[in-house]
């Protein structure tokens, strides 16, 4: 048989286990999410007003609430399989879905330009770091990225927003309008700034000890220019820790941030889980649960088959 | 030299022209996104300061609150002040152009009881006394038998089972506001989506996204739309004060929901005439247990209320424009004037001493104290004042109190209240309502929120004559004995007046002195040219 198709077929074999194994996951994840909402104190209708008995009566039996726990549940795995998440408790003008397409690609948007550009800038950074390992630059580097690591963005975002929105006067203060590049550019950058000085940690100390390997001191003998020796020999397996970080990094910035969102008034994913727990808004949870753990999910097997691209000598 | 003349003049007056043209906008911070745009299925304030542009009741509010004809032109009630004739305006239009009539204002409230639809505020449709409504709620007679009527397109015709003195101030309420039938029958679900949304207010909607804005235009078709000067409104959900107050401060907002009582004073300092604070109809409290011993007794009760030093909390805790409260309802209820229990004359130190003497008298001491814990909803404000509370009743009753504080996250704070399952609660209220009865029919037996488990049937028997007492001095009369009983009772601990404190651009006018529900519409304020 021909090796590369016997490979090829492997990879198939091993997606197709990664996805068997991500249903009963998500299953498990399903059922104690529910068990776990459901057990918080309170309801969707929870009120300081008075409500009189048959009122609360009428609207629990509006949204199915007055019903059993276990056909609720029923009702539940119904939705998730015809993916049609129903009415949000809360929010009476929407369904689920619409809340959550909206907000969704709110958040994918961000996401997508905060994770490259952590990606790139922190790359950059922890490379220029190896290579002038305990230099002033070295520290210069590192010092900024243990600030990065240190600095909470509830603290980031507001100083962000002082400095160029309040005193400069050159970005807005917030708001989306649609994503438009003004707009984007404080909540991106406070997104990454965390990310950006992790990956810069984390490609230092691999680069470092791939400068220091055996290889590329065959490679320096042999009169490599040290560019070549870095891009064709250094960086690729250096990357390898990075990739690792890279797969729960994705999904946490798209999933969204709460703090940046509420600093930046943005119309993402965050506020709506959090305000889905505060207003026991059952189904909007479960349903971010599920988008968020499937997301979860499909990023580890991305960079489990990237590990396997990267480097050869890792087995499936 | 005349042509000149009349050029400039023309060029002048063109200029004039269009600078009094302009574009009047105004973005509005509001706290949280709204629940809702549907007013019958409303709730919460957030919904409500919108909903107040987009649709109009039959009476309404002028910039002060006064209560003023909405989308009635008239209105007759008869002798025995049960049955409400209201004449339609003519000219009310919806934002497409139909009329405005009667049977849309009959469709809505009898949307608003009927226990299929389930509305959140439907319990606002039992106060409001209308004929049949509490048995509708209940499932015990057909949302038909509602005594709202349409008596021709533009006459209406309301009962209510008894005489209710405050009808015409809760019409006012959004809740109330009337509903497109064939616009609700054509979308369903969806009628509030921009694309399909039918108003009668001074404002329709734009534009919506979730979470970030909420953006109304003038609507052409409003009948009283000359004096309409707002073309265009934003309200923003800002759910943090700090922020709001950065996008203040860099311009994008030019109105507040709130402002961070921390900043007060700064603010006060650097932009005083952009700092507005007015009186509202609401009392911060605590609720005393009285299913749990020892609060079953008045003078734990009256101890634990003398101990606490309203002028502090107001003054030094929060500072923003709060009162001291000695009774339950605040004195900007309109037509009310509070009673003034004994308690309230006495210095702090002569309320300390009384305390004293009273825990003595119950055997409590430094060496057999009171141990209770307060509760309160998780909040940096609530937790000062519990804090401060906390360390008054700790010096001022000499060690016979040990108090400990304890936060819950909101709906489980909510649960814990109701069941009864805690010995001292935080709690607000703010009045639905500009009466007294919005405040005092919270401890009467039955309700909800009498978390205190307050049972006296002198009070409630008081309550139920003044509710229907017509005459507005008499009423407001029971009212405050009412409130004596509360001070001479003490099931709460009354700790201040409520107020309202915002930030508004110098640019934007109209905002009033006084308003006690804190309904601003939009309508009422203008940019300064």
């Amino acid at each position: 048989m021909n090796p590369l198709f016997s490979k090829e077929k492997k990879l198939l074999q091993f997606i197709i286990k990664r996805v068997l194994i991500a249903i009963p996951t998500l299953l498990v994840l399903i059922t104690i999410s529910f068990v776990l909402v459901h057990s918080a104190p309170g309801s969707p209708f929870t009120d300081d007003r008075n409500i009189s008995p048959a009122i609360m009566k009428n609207i629990e039996a509006k949204y199915h609430l007055d019903k059993p726990l276990y056909v609720q549940y029923v009702y539940y795995l119904k939705d998730v399989v015809t993916w049609d998440f129903g009415p949000s408790f809360k929010y009476k003008d929407f369904s689920i879905n619409d809340l959550v397409n909206e907000s969704f690609s709110v958040s994918l948007k961000i996401g997508f330009w905060a994770f490259l550009f952590a990606v790139l800038a922190g790359m950059a950074c922890g490379i220029v770091a190896a290579l002038n390992q305990n230099t002033k630059i070295d520290y210069a580097v590192m010092s900024f990225a243990m600030v990065g690591v240190a600095i909470p963005n509830f603290v980031l975002g507001p100083i962000l927003v002082v400095v160029f929105a309040i005193y400069f006067k050159v970005l807005p203060a917030g708001g989306w309008n649609g994503g438009g590049l003004e707009y984007l550019i404080l909540p991106v950058f406070a997104m990454s700034f965390r990310y950006i000085a992790s990956i810069a940690r984390i490609m230092r100390a691999s680069m470092i000890e791939v400068l220091n390997s055996n290889f590329i001191r065959t490679a320096k003998a042999k009169g490599m220019g040290k560019t070549y020796i870095i891009f064709h020999h250094a960086l690729r397996p250096s990357i390898l820790p990075v990739v690792s970080y890279m797969g729960p990094a994705f999904v946490g910035i798209i999933t969204g941030s709460v703090v940046i969102e509420t600093i930046f008034g943005l119309p993402g994913i965050g506020q709506l889980f959090v305000n889905g727990a505060l207003n026991r808004d059952y189904n909007m949870v479960l349903t971010l649960t599920i988008i968020v753990g499937g997301l979860m999910i499909l990023f580890n097997t991305i960079v489990d088959i990237l590990y396997v691209v990267i480097d050869p000598k890792i087995k499936y | 030299m005349q042509v000149k003349t009349i050029i400039k003049s023309t060029l002048l007056a063109c200029l004039l022209f269009t600078s009094a043209n302009a574009m009047q906008e105004l973005v509005r911070g509001n706290g949280a996104e709204p629940a809702t745009l549907d007013p019958t299925l409303g709730e919460g304030i957030p919904g409500s300061n919108i909903m107040r542009d987009l649709y109009e009741t039959l009476m309404t509010e002028d910039k002060e609150g006064n209560v003023i004809l909405g989308q009635a032109s008239s209105y007759t009630i008869s002798d025995d002040k049960k049955v409400y004739t209201f004449k339609i305006r003519e000219n009310a239009k919806w934002s497409n152009g139909d009329p405005v009539t009667a049977h849309d204002f009959e469709y809505s409230f009898k949307r608003g009881v009927d226990p299929k639809v389930a509305a959140r505020y439907s319990w606002y449709f039992k106060i409001l006394g209308i004929k049949n409504g509490a048995a509708i709620l209940e499932g015990k007679k057909p949302v038909s038998s509602l005594g709202v009527k349409a008596l021709d397109d533009k006459t209406l015709e309301i009962n209510l089972h008894s005489p209710i003195p405050y009808f015409l101030m809760g019409i006012s309420h959004v809740t109330t506001a009337p509903v497109p039938k064939k616009i609700i029958e054509r979308y369903g679900k969806n009628w509030t989506k921009p694309a399909n949304i039918v108003t009668n207010g001074a404002y329709k909607l734009q534009e919506w996204v979730v979470n970030e804005k909420i953006v109304l235009t003038k609507n052409d078709m409003y009948y009283d739309k000359a004096k309409v000067q707002i073309d265009k409104v934003t309200f923003v959900p800002i759910p943090e004060q700090s922020t709001e107050l950065n996008r203040y401060k860099a311009g994008d907002v030019d109105y507040t929901d709130e402002l961070p009582k921390s900043k007060y004073q700064s603010l006060l300092k650097s932009i005083p005439n952009e700092v507005k604070v007015l009186g509202r109809v609401g009392t911060y409290y605590y609720y005393l247990n009285m299913k749990k011993k020892p609060f079953d007794d008045v003078r734990v009760r009256k101890a634990l209320s003398y101990a606490v030093n309203r002028d502090i909390i107001t003054k030094k805790v929060l500072g923003t424009g709060e009162k001291p409260a000695y009774t339950f309802v605040p004195n900007i209820v309109s037509g009310y004037t509070a009673p003034v229990p004994e308690y309230a004359t006495w210095t702090q130190k002569e309320r300390n001493a009384k305390a004293l003497s009273l825990m003595k008298e119950l055997g409590y001491s430094k060496e057999n104290p009171l141990k209770f814990e307060i509760l309160y909803n998780t909040s940096e404000q609530h937790k000062r004042v519990a804090l401060a509370i906390a360390s008054m009743w700790k010096t001022s009753l000499k060690g016979s109190v040990v108090v400990s504080l304890k936060n819950q996250e909101w709906k489980t704070y909510l649960e814990e209240k109701k069941s009864g399952n805690y010995q001292v609660a935080r709690a607000g209220w703010i009045g639905d309502y500009n009466e007294a009865s919005t405040m005092l029919d919270l401890l009467t037996v039955g309700h909800s929120s009498n978390s205190s488990f307050y049972e006296n049937p002198q009070y409630d028997k008081l309550m139920n004559i003044a509710r229907s007492t017509t005459d507005d001095i008499k009423r407001n009369k029971l009212y405050a004995d009412v409130d004596s009983i509360v001070a001479r009772d003490m099931p709460i601990i009354p700790i201040y007046q409520y107020s309202q404190a915002r930030l508004v651009k110098s640019y934007v006018g109209g905002y009033p002195k006084v308003n006690p529900l804190g309904a601003i519409y939009t309508k009422h304020l203008y940019i300064k040219k």
